[in-house]
């Protein structure tokens, strides 16, 4: 079985995606140390919480290089949410502040079109397939999945991007780069389909 | 497009799911854990889950219990009651909480909620508002589960719980509540007219229609009910269905692939 790690820097979330993990024939195992890190075969970078406390708490436990180096280990690697955010190069919820660089982009807050898209963005929203990707399997086109969230990660380079989510526009709502992935809504409370995500993550990546 | 949420309330109260009307009068409906399978199992948009006892026993929220139904859970749960701190708030996420449901202690230090936003994000934190309608027509605030007034205004205490940083207004009558007589719709318009975080409309819901009218004439985002569906046939699915003929948009779980 697949032992993967999830990275606990105290914000929040972390029963929800142990227990998601081990629904999905995953062994969970929380973790907080550079040496946790490298003992894992895969991990999730959850997080409920500001950008610049998620970011602080990172560098408070020394995790920011480590993190930055499973890049070039190539072990993958799933943010959500808060963690997908920290994964770009900058964000600017509490000022702006310096993300783990992994897949340039800035996190900026959702501008509403108008007052019927209310800020934050809570409830189920469709996520439309931009390029198939092994995350995606047995996924249609077009399922919804829960977001709760106020900011978006936009990346630099378009070609990461892999799925957008209608609202206040369009934004992203998954990025990949090679070993890299991230997802803004919570797959772990998207029911049926949230479960088969973190299935292909564990098993199919 | 977002979609409308249906969300079951399940009262809390002595290892049980209760319901009352108006705030007293508490029914026992059943155990906590089968329920919450249940609409987990049926795949409801979302579960608030209220301790409606801890604030008036003056005790901490029942992490251990919590932690076991969200176990349970791989859809958003909301739980409320007994939350004083940043503390509480922090060790209810850990258990596995996504959104945490502040009601009497924002009205004793009204900076619990901008101190929750700031270190747990917006997002997650719901600020409950209890409304008493007077007999001549006026609205109060009411905490400590609807025995204590507040002298707040509704619609002003919802504009401050925003500029303190609540991402979302569960807005409950009091008078409605488990009457199945419809939503005060009034009440819903009046507080989501005047902010831009969401509105979960609460208390009166009796029928599907009543749930359409706190959406598109309330502009309420989503739509939170218990004696529809604890003392009735009808189940959060059947109801969206009813608001997807009606043109809303609504979640159906018609594209769930079975493995």
């Amino acid at each position: 079985m697949v032992r993967i790690g999830i990275i606990d820097y105290g914000m929040g979330n972390i029963n929800s995606i142990k227990n998601a993990v081990e629904r999905n024939r995953g062994i969970p195992i929380v973790i907080n140390t550079e040496q946790e890190i490298a003992s894992v075969d895969k991990i999730i970078l959850p997080g409920v919480g500001s950008f610049y406390e998620g970011i602080e708490n990172l560098k408070r436990l020394y995790l920011l290089e480590p993190i930055r180096s499973i890049f070039s280990d190539s072990i993958p690697i799933l943010g959500i949410c808060l963690g997908m955010q920290l994964l770009g190069t900058l964000g600017e919820e509490g000022g702006v502040n310096r993300g783990l660089n992994l897949i340039e982009g800035i996190t900026r807050r959702l501008h509403p079109r108008d007052n019927s898209e209310r800020i934050p963005h809570i409830g189920w929203n469709e996520v439309n397939i931009i390029k198939y990707n092994p995350l995606f399997h047995n996924i249609p086109d077009g399922s919804d999945f829960y977001f709760v969230h106020s900011y978006h990660f936009i990346p630099d380079n378009s070609d990461f991007i892999i799925g957008i989510t209608p609202y206040c526009g369009l934004f992203t709502s998954v990025v990949h780069k090679k070993n890299i992935f991230g997802v803004q809504f919570h797959p772990e409370k998207s029911g049926i389909l949230g479960a088969i995500m973190i299935d292909n993550f564990i098993n199919r990546i | 497009m977002l979609k409308i949420r249906i969300i079951p309330t399940l009262l809390w109260k002595d290892a049980g799911i209760v319901k009352g009307v108006g705030f007293d009068s508490w029914r026992r409906v059943g155990p906590v854990l089968p329920a919450l399978k249940v609409y987990t199992m049926r795949e409801v948009d979302e579960i608030i889950l209220l301790d409606i006892n801890a604030t008036n026993e003056n005790r901490e929220p029942d992490y251990h219990s919590i932690s076991e139904y969200c176990e349970e859970c791989n859809i958003p749960l909301t739980i409320g009651g007994g939350i004083r701190d940043s503390t509480s708030i922090k060790k209810l996420l850990r258990s596995g909480a996504d959104k945490i449901s502040i009601n009497s202690a924002a009205y004793e230090n009204p900076d619990i909620i901008s101190e929750a936003a700031r270190y747990f994000g917006s997002q997650c934190i719901v600020c409950s508002i209890d409304v008493r309608e007077h007999v001549d027509g006026s609205y109060e605030c009411y905490k400590n589960c609807g025995t204590l007034p507040t002298g707040k205004d509704p619609v002003e205490w919802a504009q401050r719980m925003e500029s303190k940083g609540a991402g979302e207004i569960l807005l409950t009558s009091i008078n409605r509540d488990g009457t199945m007589s419809g939503y005060d719709i009034k009440l819903i318009r009046s507080v989501s007219d005047v902010i831009s975080i969401p509105v979960i409309a609460s208390g009166g819901a009796g029928n599907p229609d009543h749930i359409y009218q706190a959406i598109s004439i309330g502009k309420a985002s989503a739509a939170a009910a218990a004696s529809i569906f604890h003392f009735t046939e009808q189940t959060p699915l059947e109801i969206k269905a009813f608001l997807a003929a009606k043109h809303l948009p609504v979640r159906m779980i018609k594209n769930t692939v079975i493995i």
